[in-house]
């Protein structure tokens, strides 16, 4: 049986639990006919053309965990911005672990998706957003179909939350291989601010392939940022499907730090549908051995008086892929537009690959848009300039490799969180620097 | 401390340099000009090892030892110098950071621990001092947006951390205004000792008022044509090189 036929006769048992009256049992069966309709991405589809899932989709994954799970803090500990306080929704599994957890409903609802979907008191919130700023593509579909957990983060209007909120979504590897589609529903009032990290970690090395979707609401004069950090297990894969969708005066920043993982395919999308929005999408990919991280974006200007900034770089070495496919669309009544675009790339290794694809549909007569793409190898000049202070060889590399990915971070608004990743980034670029982080 | 003997070095089998021969001894300031396109920048890049020339005759002897084979860092580690004329931008490394990893990579190379941070800290102050160098200015990006002024003054910044033995100073002028200029040559100077030495390299006489050369060389197609004193340079300032052909002629 293919997976794909797996998951669809375990969809028909799901049916059986839910409640048939419920106004989402016709959103999943919706999206359950789009997934059975279109199946998996092949390569064959213009927008999965230069990452393949066959692999992946060789493996027979539980789509459910059955067996006991059994994780100490101490296993999970070194994952979890521990240098500040912050609020945790921590699933073990696809599972909820309240032990690990920090949640609250003081004022703000950072709980989760299960009681979202089943309380009543959520029940306006879950009809006026869930699935609304969604694509209706094959792995949403599946995603939404099934949806079960996740984070729930509600912040009223004028909240401003004094602390980041951490989702971290691990897997034991207590099951040969593990299906995992987390779904995440974030809604921000009007002028309040949040921060939010996102992190998939496996703790085995056992397979686990993640289809996780998370939407984002901005209402106007809010401001989100968030972060992904992708440095799983080279068993790990994931798939990430993240829909912004943004009213007026809003800021929405994400940053996605991609040092990890087998296969891991980012699909984010912007939705602009009020004035003088601020969409901010950065990255530093930093990839060896086989890995292979395709970043796909979406900036929809829809509104007019709106910015947009992409910002990606990536390291590739040995015989890994990177993929940047960056879309840019701007509306005919979007006009003063300023849309900007970056994407730099270095291969260190004569096998490593990088795909990149802009593409920018304008369709308003009065925008700014700019893009750019290089792909390099390491300037000799700035290396003789390293080497001729003393630094040899392999560190002048190193620092020029570091120096590159740094700039990247100059954005990122929590300390302790810069002083991690750019710790990760020294640790995978792998020499010493000869000063403290 | 240097001697350069009958070198030819050059670009895909083109001699740019075409049998230099230079000494020079430890507590000696050289200066060496020449019109442009004569090898100047050519011969700094050659001794501090940059690999794209490729020496094809002659020796670079330093300290007793043929170096023409070796690294530009195991130069650097052996205390040459190069402050660059056009330093190269590297955004996402402060000033701080990459003066540290140059201090413990050689550091490192000589078998010695990292110095201490408090040791580092006492040093970068004080050495920042010296040049009017302001504290904000050490965490920039290295390079980057630097006014061509404090480019240079950032090359003998790092000079004045690394302490080399020879330094090689190429164009230090160029983009210094007066006061800059004065500010980069005390600092120099301060740096002088009985067992250093500093080969400057420049189109004017200018700097050489301030870094003031026991020895002035003229460098044209590839080859020194003229050695002399300081007084040289003031009759190159005045005279330009063109009386130098007709005598060679």
């Amino acid at each position: 049986m293919s997976f794909k036929d797996k998951l669809l006769s375990s969809y028909i048992a799901l049916e059986d639990y839910l409640e048939f009256d419920s106004p989402l049992h016709d959103v999943r069966n919706n999206a359950i006919k789009i997934f059975e309709e279109k199946g998996f991405p092949t390569k064959k589809d213009e927008e999965w053309k230069y990452t393949s899932l066959n692999s992946l989709l060789k493996t027979d994954y539980s789509v459910y965990s059955n067996k006991e799970r059994n994780v100490e803090l101490q296993d999970v500990r070194k994952y979890f911005l521990n240098e500040i306080d912050t609020y945790k929704l921590v699933f073990i599994d696809g599972v909820y672990s309240s032990f690990l957890s920090e949640t609250t409903h003081d004022t703000l609802d950072v709980c989760l998706m299960s009681a979202a979907l089943n309380k009543k008191k959520y029940k306006p919130v879950i009809e006026a957003y869930f699935n609304k700023a969604a694509k209706s593509d094959s792995l949403t579909a599946l995603n939404t179909a099934f949806t079960k957990e996740g984070a729930y983060i509600h912040i009223p209007a004028h909240k401003e939350v004094e602390k980041p909120i951490e989702i971290l979504n691990f897997s034991t590897g207590n099951e040969a291989a593990m299906f995992l589609q987390p779904r995440n529903l974030i809604v921000v009032g009007e002028n309040a601010h949040v921060q939010i990290i996102e992190r998939h970690q496996s703790l085995s090395t056992n397979e686990v392939l993640t289809n996780s979707v998370t939407e984002i609401f901005a209402e106007k004069r809010a401001y989100v940022d968030y972060y992904k950090i992708q440095n799983d297990v080279e068993s790990a894969s994931l798939i990430d499907n993240t829909y912004i969708s943004q009213q007026r005066d809003t800021v929405c920043r994400v940053h996605t730090f991609s040092f990890g993982g087998k296969l891991v395919r980012n699909n984010l999308n912007y939705f602009q549908n009020g004035e003088n929005c601020d969409s901010t999408l950065k990255g530093i990919t930093i990839l060896k051995g086989k890995q292979h991280v395709d970043h796909n974006t979406l900036v929809h200007h829809i509104s007019p008086n709106c910015e947009s900034h992409q910002d990606y770089k990536g390291l590739f070495a040995d015989s890994s892929v990177g993929v940047f496919n960056g879309k840019i669309i701007v509306e005919k009544d979007a006009q003063k537009i300023d849309a900007y675009q970056q994407n730099d790339n270095i291969l260190i290794d004569d096998n490593a690959t990088i795909n990149a694809k802009p593409q920018l549909e304008i369709f308003a007569d009065d925008v700014k848009c700019s893009h750019g793409c290089t792909i390099g190898q390491f300037d000799e000049e700035a290396l003789f300039y390293l080497r001729s202070r003393g630094i040899g060889m392999k560190e002048a590399r190193g620092l020029m490799m570091y120096a590159f990915a740094n700039t990247v971070l100059e954005s990122v608004k929590i300390p302790e969180l810069k002083v991690r990743i750019n710790k990760l980034i020294a640790n995978k670029i792998g020499v010493s620097l000869g000063f403290e982080l | 401390m240097l001697k350069i003997k009958d070198l030819y070095a050059g670009l895909e089998g083109k001699d740019i340099l075409k049998g230099i021969n230079l000494e020079v001894k430890a507590g000696e300031v050289h200066a060496i000009m020449g019109p442009n396109g004569s090898g100047k920048s050519t011969l700094a890049s050659v001794v501090a090892g940059k690999e794209e020339f490729e020496v094809t005759k002659g020796e670079i002897i330093y300290e007793n030892e043929d170096i023409s084979e070796l690294d530009p860092e195991e130069r650097a580690h052996k205390g040459i110098f190069l402050s660059f004329q056009y330093p190269i931008e590297i955004p996402g490394v402060s000033v701080t950071n990459f003066i540290k990893t140059a201090i413990n990579e050689t550091r490192k190379a000589k078998k010695m621990d990292d110095m201490p941070a408090s040791e580092m800290l006492k040093m970068i102050k004080e050495k920042a001092a010296m040049l009017e160098i302001d504290r904000k200015f050490l965490s920039r990006s290295l390079n980057e947006g630097f006014s061509g002024g404090e480019k240079k003054r950032n090359e003998i910044f790092q000079m004045a951390m690394l302490e080399p033995k020879l330094a090689i100073l190429d164009e230090t002028d160029s983009g210094l205004d007066i006061d800059a200029l004065k500010v980069v040559a005390n600092g120099v100077n301060k740096l002088k000792s009985e067992d250093n030495a500093i080969v400057v390299i420049t189109h004017y006489q200018r700097l050489l008022d301030h870094i003031v050369p026991d020895f002035v060389h003229v460098l044209m197609n590839g080859k020194i044509v003229k050695s002399g004193t300081k007084e040289l340079a003031y009759e190159l300032e005045e005279r330009g090189y063109d009386w130098i052909k007709e005598e060679l002629v």
